[in-house]
């Protein structure tokens, strides 16, 4: 998946690529090593790196490698109409031995303990959730996997996942033989203990959404695939929160919530669910841009960026300071 | 290995006046049975422990909602009402959430922030010219049932039987006992009468009603299922609310300091409010009925029981909360109290119930400068909820 990123980017790693092969129609797949032949540091399924394609271009993309090798980093890019030839680059230039900056893996799309999963992919969603199946299997967790897309050869991956986990695991859909991914059906029935993760276009999400009120609060985790010239993607990097009720300004770290990071800083807000699914934590904001992520605000109140839900969400790409009227 | 114990038998009826009228030393005694303890007089089991009330709301294919959220199983006797969206389970339930979610949720809440302010001043300036009142008859009976009604656009006629028919359904998941019996007095008048407010063509164009009834053209309900949803606001959203204020008032008027405070700072409101939810649970307890034989808290439990959530209680567990479990405090972070219960059936309505009761609060805290109880509150006698019939208070107006 691809996300834009901010132009200020963090401390970076030198990689080499050492295989770029053609996954499915318009996906290529990147194998990355350091230059220095040393490993990478350690990351957890549901992480992305950006990478570096030019002056100003950075994109990101999740890694579908395994934690458990980290002498290699795999990525999958989708070749799309994308206003900055982000993909286009990638497709076109990146060949076996070109050098090529990173950052180190991040993630905003972390595996939750729970007792059962069911994932849901499309299209080159399915890279994110790669290294997820193969945690929640090592567990013996419950889990199984709705991956669908235009067609067979357009998904990435899918024959690789079939072989190594059954047809009981992992079922494939393709639009163009009849069988498309059916969102109702997959989502019919809530399970106790069960969380949902999916990723793939915004049209798919939204509907997901919107299946999953009927599903307890909390369940559902996204992440946003989101073609490159569609507004800004959330920053992987810090930012501050001045609280203006409050007074002071609290930092907010990659791996933790606005809601967590006041609260450590001995401030308050009231949360309940602390998954975007209740409205609770509703905070006005007095300037600055948030990254929505919670399945409350209609896309109107979206737009209109006058309260986030800070439970879950967060400041946008390029973003690095909102004041909350906390 | 866990070790699997028999329950404590306990003796004590749950639903008797005194247990009710004084819950929390009752709440104690039990509590001294364990987590999970065997209740004689109701051959149902007690939950009281933190951990094992939020397992069962967790748990909804273990402990399942269909059965009803009264002491009978509603699937094998005759129910005295069709199941509502509480007395069910996924799938009929996933598809009645969607819409009531889609419906009620923050951004159409928010919208109710100004209509609902207006009553709310009005009736405490009203106050305002007094020196004692009771805060149950002349601001918490009076508020909700001014405000929800047109958010979910009835017609006047017919408003005076939501209280009647509220306290029936809550009732209604206790025993069939001498308050059940008062409460169901008229039951049928008032149930027709209900029924009647839920019809498409009752609601006016606007509100939740008409909202949840543009569900059923997109396909996603029933004409009987947007009726029970309709009904289900109606009837889960006045009394709870009603008690939601009062308990709120009765606790900080115990509590000065805490009124200073809040008047210093206007928008901890929500704290308090949050905070006084958790001590003062309008919602005690409902039944769930255990779907297969289980272990809780180390007990087993076989299918078919009834367990009975006493989410009051486990709002109080010293082991999560601790040893000032049953202390009101400003300065206590209260998230993750279980008032409007937790996972798929927490509570519908917590942005309208909160946004009520944070105006209210809000108006009287500019008003009064202090606020003191004027003698001792009156518990209500109920099944299920925690409230009472009368709570004086004292007030100094603000210079
Ligand atoms: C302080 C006020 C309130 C309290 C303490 C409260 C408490 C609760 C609790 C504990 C539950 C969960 C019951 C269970 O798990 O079986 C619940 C569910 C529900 N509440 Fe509330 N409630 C309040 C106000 C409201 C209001 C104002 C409305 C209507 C707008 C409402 C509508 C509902 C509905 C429809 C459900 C059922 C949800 C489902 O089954 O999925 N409640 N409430
Ligand atoms: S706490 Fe529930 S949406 Fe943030």
């Amino acid at each position: 998946m691809t996300i834009t990123a901010p132009s200020k980017a963090p401390a970076t790693l030198d990689t080499v690529i050492e295989s770029a092969e053609k996954v499915a129609d318009e996906v290529l797949s990147l194998e990355l090593r350091k230059v220095d032949g040393t490993d990478f540091p350690a990351w957890e399924p549901g992480a992305h790196i950006d990478v570096h394609l030019g002056d100003d271009l950075i994109r990101q993309y999740s890694v579908c490698s395994t934690p458990d090798d980290l002498s290699v980093l795999k990525i999958g890019v989708l070749r799309t109409p994308d206003s900055r030839g982000g993909s286009a680059y990638v497709h076109e230039h990146l060949t076996p031995g070109t050098a090529l900056t990173i950052s180190a893996p991040r993630n905003n799309f972390p595996l939750l303990k729970s007792r059962k999963y069911l994932f849901i992919a499309g299209g080159v969603g399915i890279t994110p959730m790669i290294p997820m199946l193969e945690q929640a299997e090592a567990e013996g967790k419950e889990w199984v996997l709705h991956y669908g897309g235009r067609s067979r050869t357009s998904m990435a991956f899918a024959d690789e996942l079939l072989a190594k986990y059954g047809p009981e695991k992992i079922l494939l859909y393709a639009n163009d033989e009849d069988n498309g991914l059916d969102l109702n059906a997959v989502l019919a029935l809530p399970r106790a203990h069960m969380l949902v993760y999916a990723c793939g276009p915004g049209g798919m999400l939204t509907a997901i959404e919107e299946l999953c009120m009927g599903w307890p609060p909390g369940v559902l985790h996204t992440e946003r695939f989101v073609a490159a010239e569609l507004g800004a993607a959330s920053s992987s990097e810090p930012f501050e929160v001045e609280l203006a009720q409050t007074g002071g300004s609290v930092k907010v770290q990659p791996n933790q919530s606005i809601v967590d990071a006041v609260e450590e800083a001995g401030a308050r807000v009231l949360s309940s669910c602390r998954a975007g699914l209740c409205g609770t934590c509703e905070t006005r904001i007095i300037s600055g841009e948030p990254e929505h992520r919670d399945a409350v605000l209609t896309q109107e109140d979206k737009d209109a960026g006058e309260v986030m839900l800070v439970c879950v969400s967060r400041a946008a790409a390029g973003c690095s300071r909102l004041v909350l009227d906390l | 290995m866990t070790t699997i114990i028999e329950p404590t038998v306990f003796t004590e009826d749950p639903f008797t006046e005194a247990a009710i009228a004084d819950p929390y030393p009752f709440l104690e005694r039990l509590r001294e049975a364990g987590p999970v303890s065997y209740l004689e007089a109701t051959g149902t089991y007690a939950i009281v422990g933190y951990k094992e009330v939020y397992e069962v709301l967790m748990d909804f294919e273990t402990y399942v909602s269909s059965g009803g959220l009264g002491p009978r199983d509603i699937r094998e006797d005759d129910a005295w009402r069709p199941p509502s969206i509480l007395e069910s389970d996924p799938p009929i339930h996933t598809v009645m959430r969607r819409a009531l979610t889609g419906v009620i949720n923050p951004g159409t809440v928010r919208a109710l922030r100004e209509p609902f302010t207006l009553p709310a001043v009005e009736i405490v300036s009203e106050l305002a010219k007094l020196d004692s009142f009771d805060v149950v008859t002349q601001l918490a009976e009076k508020y909700p049932i001014r405000v929800f009604p047109d958010a979910v656009g009835l017609p006047e006629e017919g408003r005076e039987h939501l209280l009647p028919y509220g306290n029936m359904v809550f009732n209604a998941f206790g025993p069939e006992n001498y308050i059940y019996q008062q409460a169901f007095a008229n039951g049928d008048e008032h149930s027709a009468v209900v029924m009647k407010l839920c019809a498409r063509e009752s609601l006016d164009d606007v509100g939740f009603g008409s909202k949840i009834w543009d569900r059923v053209k997109d396909g996603l309900i029933t004409e009987e299922q947007a009726a029970l949803l309709v009904r289900a606001l109606l009837s889960a959203g006045v009394d709870t609310t009603i008690f939601g204020i009062g308990n709120t008032l009765s606790v900080l008027a115990r509590y000065p300091e805490a009124w200073q405070r809040l008047r210093e700072n206007p928008t901890m409101a929500k704290f308090a409010i949050d905070e006084a939810l958790r001590v003062e649970s309008p919602f005690q307890k409902f039944h769930r009925t255990v779907a297969t034989d289980t272990v809780l808290g180390n007990v087993h439990i076989p299918a078919g029981s009834k367990i009975l959530v006493f989410v009051g209680a486990a709002n109080r567990d010293p082991q999560k909360w601790g040893d000032d479990a049953a202390e009101f405090s400003l300065d206590r972070s209260s998230s993750g109290h279980v008032a409007f219960g937790m996972g798929l059936h927490q509570c519908v309505g917590q942005p309208i119930a909160r946004l009520e009761m944070e105006i209210v609060l809000q108006e009287m805290l500019e008003k009064f400068e202090t606020l003191e109880l004027d003698g001792a509150p009156s518990p209500l006698i109920h099944n299920v909820l925690r409230g009472f019939d009368s709570i004086p208070v004292k007030v100094t107006p603000s210079r």
